[in-house]
């Protein structure tokens, strides 16, 4: 089932009088391809928790439509869409086993629908079997684990078979580990299931790992949307840019003069076709290569070996943030110089912005798939 | 080594000190909680070993701290008296059947009320529960006047329903379960609500089971207020068809010589107290909960 947002626009009040209203969700218009897995992601306040819940039907649009393949629903109550929503915070019924659980959405079914009750545990095992707690059924939620529960949470979401399935965060209340495993765990029922789902977090790696698309969103307005990949290999802007990756991306303030990159003073790059004005260079940490005939040049303050690679701490004068995180191969490590440390950049790691707009006007080695992105 | 042993002997010393410490305040603890006892005990047991003794005895200068003779008939007597415009039993059937009424009419109002106050949103939610609150300001007392005037005017009168419905609404227990509500996360209704669950249905298969400690804890307050009530049926009902125990039991057991045969009543009082008693006795982890979170409340 694709799931079409059309100009999708929320807009609430202000709480006191004549308070500015706020607009949390701006002209949102995205397909969601049949059976993918799409990630909302963005900072906390960015809309994307909003965006979710219209689609779910807990909160009416201020304007724009919703489709699910050719049913228009923006004006349907959330139990006649079809969707299965799963929470933060699981939202177990905390007195009901978990077999009680995973029934409750069923024993609402109403008219055609209806069901018997040995259908409807059928279903709750099959529901249980596929996120593999059929042998947890008598328990009480506060018996399991904070996986077990998400588990719990996923079956109870899926047992309807709806046609989205929607999940807010759902991993930001376990630990890390249980975070990578849970996270296979959700694209190996996506994928088995073959349920159109829309995944709402503010962890880039999260998202980047699991989804089909990711769709960046910031105060309300869609940044970018894309696959995780071509999304983190040519950012739209200065925004994106940031958000995505970890280490995080290193920004300059630097200049363009006669198609050459200046940083510091330094023509770091060649850059065919930028006018001359001065940019924001985005320089995503694995672009740094150490060379000692490099032209940036940057102060050493630290060197963290972490086994495979080696992340080089340094800082620059025309950096915007107090240190640069390089990661670079342990093989050149004894190219670093006592106080200052050389580098080359890998030109295609390498994005330059405008200064005002923020918007990426140069990516090194650019092709002709960033166009089709847009 | 020498010295390691003195230090050891030090040590045990002062671990010696500390336990002589310890147990001289615990027993200091335990008289003063056990006097503390006592002085609630007594009047249970004064009203026990009353209700055992012969009239005769019961009027000696110095009482006895224990009857000479158990006389048990004591209690038959209570239940048999004459002197009693309706019997004990009557009294006693009176009294759950308004108890037993009104807690349940009372439990649905709460809820409902409760429900609507922390779930729904409604134009003047806020000012409306503050109204309700500012109620609570008011002593119970100030209301008897006009309550009486209002149920006379209805001549309600000598009725059960004037025992029942004007403490059909306790903003208390509205409160204290409003607050309970809230303690519900937003997202169990949300839940709810994709799954299509009704309002009503959401409140009847999670609400109230999550909330039901809270909800005994009503009931068992609720019971124990309408045994207990005096000034109010004794005002409103005292023909005695309609009369509650507490007020059955005040000119009870009084001969035609005005004579008020004390062990008897007393016996009777046992008697009226021991529903009450096995309540306390079985459900006190319940009672605590609701008077320690009226503690709370400030």
């Amino acid at each position: 089932m694709k799931v079409v947002l059309e100009n999708l626009t929320k807009i609430f009040p202000s709480r006191t009088k004549g308070g500015k209203e706020v607009i949390a969700v701006n002209d949102f218009t995205f397909e969601i391809p049949d059976g993918k897995l799409i990630g909302l992601l963005g900072p906390s306040g960015c809309g994307k928790s909003t965006t979710l819940y219209m689609i779910c039907g807990l909160q009416k649009p201020s304007s724009g439509k919703i489709f699910f393949g050719e049913d228009d629903v923006t004006e349907l109550t959330p139990e006649n869409r079809g969707v299965g929503l799963v929470f933060q915070n699981y939202a177990l019924y905390p007195h009901m086993t978990v077999k009680q659980n995973i029934l409750f959405p069923l024993q609402n079914l109403k008219g055609a629908d209806k069901m018997s009750k040995d259908a409807m545990l059928e279903r709750a095992y099959e529901a249980a079997k596929l996120v593999q707690i059929d042998e947890l059924m008598d328990r009480k939620p506060s018996e399991l684990s904070g996986g077990q529960q998400q588990r719990v949470a996923i079956a109870r979401a899926l047992v309807k078979m709806p046609r989205v399935l929607l999940l807010d965060e759902p991993l930001s209340n376990l630990d890390a580990r249980l975070r990578l495993q849970t996270r296979e765990e959700i694209k190996r029922i996506q994928q088995e299931t073959g349920i159109t789902t829309v995944f709402v977090t503010h962890d880039q790696e999260e998202a980047m790992s699991i989804s089909d698309m990711i769709v960046v969103m910031k105060s309300g307005v869609v940044q970018q949307i894309g696959k995780p990949q071509d999304v983190y290999d040519s950012p739209l802007n200065l925004f994106v840019a940031k958000f995505l990756g970890t280490p995080p991306i290193n920004v300059f303030n630097g200049k363009v003069e006669n198609e050459k990159l200046l940083i510091g003073g330094n023509a770091v790059l060649d850059v065919k076709g930028v006018s001359d004005q001065e940019v924001f260079v985005g320089i995503r940490p694995e672009a740094f290569i150490i060379d000692k005939q490099g032209p940036l040049e940057c102060k050493l303050l630290n060197v963290e070996v972490m086994g495979r690679d080696v992340s080089i701490v340094s800082s620059h004068e025309d950096s915007v943030n107090p240190i640069i995180r390089s990661i670079v191969d342990a093989d050149n490590l004894k190219e670093v110089a006592q106080e200052s440390v050389h580098f080359a950049l890998k030109p295609h790691k390498v994005f330059i912005f405008n200064k005002d707009t923020e918007e990426r006007i140069y990516v090194g080695n650019e092709k002709e798939k960033v166009e089709a992105d847009k | 080594m020498a010295n390691e042993t003195m230090m050891e002997k030090d040590m045990q010393k002062v671990t010696a000190k500390q336990r002589v410490i310890r147990i001289i305040s615990l027993v200091l603890v335990y008289a003063f909680l056990i006097l503390m006892a006592l002085i609630v005990l007594f009047p249970f047991y004064w009203m026990l070993n009353s209700s055992l003794k012969s009239l005769e005895e019961y009027r000696w200068s110095i009482p006895s701290l224990f009857p000479h003779k158990l006389r048990f008939v004591n209690y038959v007597t209570a239940f048999k008296a004459e002197s009693l415009s309706v019997s004990l039993g009557q009294l006693f059937v009176n009294t759950a059947y308004v108890g037993i009424v009104s807690t349940i009419l009372s439990l649905v109002v709460t809820v409902l009320s409760a429900f609507a106050f922390a779930r729904l949103e409604f134009k003047g939610k806020n000012i409306l529960f503050a109204g309700l609150l500012a109620t609570m300001m008011i002593p119970g007392e100030l209301f008897t006047i006009t309550n009486y005037t209002t149920v006379y005017r209805f001549g309600w009168t000598n009725t059960f329903i004037v025992l029942i419905v004007p403490f059909l609404v306790s903003v208390f227990y509205i409160y204290l379960l409003r607050q309970n509500f809230l303690q519900i996360p937003n997202e169990l209704y949300l839940a709810a609500k994709v799954d299509g669950t009704s309002d009503i249905k959401y409140l009847w298969k999670v609400m109230i089971p999550l909330s039901l400690p809270t909800l005994i804890s009503i009931t068992i307050l609720k019971m124990m207020g309408a045994w207990n009530s005096y000034i109010w049926p004794r005002l409103v009902a005292n023909d005695g068809a309609h009369s509650l125990i507490t007020n059955g039991l005040r000119n009870a057991f009084t001969d035609t010589a005005g004579d008020i045969d004390y062990p008897v009543q007393m016996a009777a009082v046992a008697l009226v107290s021991l529903p009450l008693f096995l309540v306390f006795i079985f459900l006190r982890k319940y009672i605590m909960k609701g008077v320690s979170r009226s503690g709370i409340k400030g």
